[in-house]
């Protein structure tokens, strides 16, 4: 049997969506591992790949965190990668404070695992291109994330 | 593409294609085409792992046989110093260097010394060190080549402290060229290998043009010579210094864990299986592990002493090596090198590797990202009809490694049996429809028209 690839489907990109349980902490960073693995598939530079699992491992470990259940969404282009993650909590009330290095809510039992650095949300900022944040305190998060593969058109 | 030696060779001829190399190999590097295995080069990492599996001995490590050794005017073996672990706690590596000589070998060398030289050195590196953490040690050329193609972006974490068998190899050379007023090229220096993997870091090296060693014999296939060889020593031979002539930190090279212990590293992780590996190297990429200075990671579980061409079970001759650290410390018995003096040569650049270590990463599925995206698209509609049993019947290693197979047009979506009966009943309808228009009356089989008769 033979299969072909259609060439006209070019322009349309990857979009692969994943659910993440809040709390969950044994399965806590597959998502992360797996997005890494499609993005080395599809031929990304090394050096984007390692931001972009930067980036979503911190934003994986935020729903697991903080929220009850979260979306975690990516779209991938020619050109550009896009992370959509959505979740259902607490969220956050002051979003200027939260973006500040070492400010955190962690628990004493999460920072004994070794989280709530106070660098989760500056590091995923610092590793991508476009960062877009919005929250309700009592529903959840959102982030919208980009980072440009061609780095020399970095807008 | 030829452009990878491998240290593996699959025999053709006994090969029964039983795919148990295919489910062990981490990296996906085997299929199994028209009954037989094959390797994918560039996929290949050379951990060895096929070659305790095959139940045909079908798998051939590419050692070096003894005879290589009349290439030269002199030889120096070299041995790894799990060698020591492969006999009674009796026989100390005196006596086993100086059976290597009865052997055949005009010298043999203590290595480790040297890894004791390295470890000082490794301290020195990770002192001044404020790049990317964890390090990784490159002590196991496997771990390197997992880097290379899996890992690419963790190529700045490897140490570029060079081996110590690369070390001694440079140094005894140049000493005895010296002293025998003879050229380098004219001595061979021979490592005995634990494992196959030591072979290709000799013939294809992973950063510097050339090796400074010049073949790699097994421990397997010295074994036996040299436990004869150990017995026919005089009482003079060997044997003399005992305990006292043992580098404790270089001893400690041979098993997982034993350099961080032997060196009180208290920030360090040892790792060893490849599978367990893998997992700290994923969190790695995540950023995960952090607060970790470095990390000792062995392809072979527990280390060298777990090498597929050793002789002694991985387990005694790991606990022999615990037993002798214990041992030394409890006598405070340091043959170790002068660390001023390690200083002294560490700031002269003499334990650095020369060259760079290059990534050298899988293809992806298209060089063009957008097909790419096209075939991971096409890639996740073809998993998703198969049975993702990850039989392996077809001859690919999982469900997915097939799905891409046929992608790639390495595979024919047909070698999956679980779709046959579906494709079974499609042709038989066609069938029947075929026969029904040339308009002749199929008679049924007798069997069937009799159950309908009965009823």
């Amino acid at each position: 049997m033979m299969v072909k690839i259609q060439g006209n489907e070019k322009e349309s990109g990857l979009i692969e969506t994943f659910s993440i349980t809040g709390g969950d902490f044994h399965h806590a960073g597959q998502v992360s591992t797996q997005i890494k693995e499609i993005l080395k598939e599809l031929g990304i530079d090394p050096n984007i790949v390692r931001r972009a699992a930067i980036v979503a491992y911190e934003a994986e470990m935020n729903v697991v965190m903080y929220a009850q259940r979260g979306i975690f969404m990516l779209k991938v282009t020619p050109q550009q990668i896009k992370f959509f993650v959505q979740d259902e909590g607490q969220g956050i009330p002051d979003i200027e404070l939260a973006m500040q290095e070492g400010y955190s809510t962690a628990t004493p039992e999460m920072r004994e695992m070794g989280f709530g650095a106070g660098m989760g949300l500056p590091n995923i900022k610092k590793n991508s291109d476009i960062f877009e944040i919005s929250s309700e305190v009592g529903k959840g998060t959102c982030l919208n994330i980009t980072i440009f593969l061609d780095q020399g058109k970095k807008q | 593409m030829n452009q990878y030696y491998h240290s593996i060779r699959f025999d053709e001829t006994k090969c029964r294609g039983r795919m148990r190399c295919l489910r062990v190999c981490p990296t996906q590097a085997i299929r199994v085409r028209n009954g037989k295995a094959r390797m994918i080069e560039e996929r290949c990492i050379d951990c060895g792992e096929c070659i305790t599996v095959c139940p045909n001995g079908a798998i051939i490590p590419l050692t070096d046989p003894f005879g290589e050794l009349s290439r030269f005017r002199y030889t120096i073996a070299i041995p790894s110093p799990a060698l020591y672990a492969q006999f009674g706690r009796e026989i100390l590596p005196d006596k086993i260097l100086a059976g290597l000589k009865k052997l055949g070998f005009d010298e043999a060398i203590d290595l480790a010394y040297t890894c004791g030289e390295v470890s000082f050195a490794i301290q020195e590196y990770l002192r001044n060190y404020n790049g990317p953490r964890p390090l990784i040690s490159n002590a196991c050329p496997t771990i390197v080549r997992l880097i290379q193609v899996k890992y690419p972006e963790l190529i700045d974490h490897i140490i570029p402290i060079d081996t110590p068998r690369e070390i001694a190899a440079r140094e005894i050379k140049k000493k005895k060229a010296r002293q025998l007023e003879i050229p380098e090229k004219e001595i061979g220096t021979f490592y005995i290998t634990p494992c196959p993997v030591k072979m290709i870091s000799i013939k294809q090296p992973a950063e510097k043009g050339r090796s400074n060693l010049d073949g790699a014999l097994s421990i397997a296939d010295i074994y036996g010579p040299l436990i004869s060889a150990m017995e026919s020593l005089e009482e003079s031979e060997g044997q003399r210094r005992g305990l006292e002539s043992i580098c404790i930190l270089g001893i400690g090279w041979a098993i997982s864990g034993g350099m961080s212990r032997t060196l009180r590293l208290r920030n360090s992780l040892a790792v060893s299986g490849l599978a367990e590996i893998i997992k700290v190297f994923d969190d790695i990429e995540k950023g995960k592990i952090r607060d970790i200075d470095f990390i000792e990671a062995y392809s072979c579980t527990h280390g060298c002493v777990g090498g597929s061409l050793t002789v002694e079970n991985t387990y005694s001759s790991y606990n022999k090596i615990i037993k002798l650290i214990e041992t030394l410390e409890y006598e405070k018995i340091k043959a170790c090198p002068d660390i001023r003096e390690v200083r002294r040569r560490y700031e002269q650049k003499y334990y650095l590797i020369e060259g760079k270590l290059e990534p050298r990463p899988l293809s992806p599925l298209d060089q063009d990202i957008g097909r790419a995206i096209q075939k991971k698209k096409l890639k996740e509609t073809l998993f998703e009809q198969l049975p993702k049993i990850d039989c392996s019947a077809c001859g690919s290693p999982t469900c997915l490694a097939f799905a891409e197979d046929v992608v790639q047009g390495e595979a024919d979506l047909n070698d999956c049996v679980f779709l046959w009966p579906q494709k079974i009943t499609l042709l038989a309808q066609e069938i029947i429809t075929l026969v029904e228009k040339t308009g002749i009356k199929i008679k049924k089989p007798e069997k069937e028209a009799k159950k309908e008769n009965d009823l």
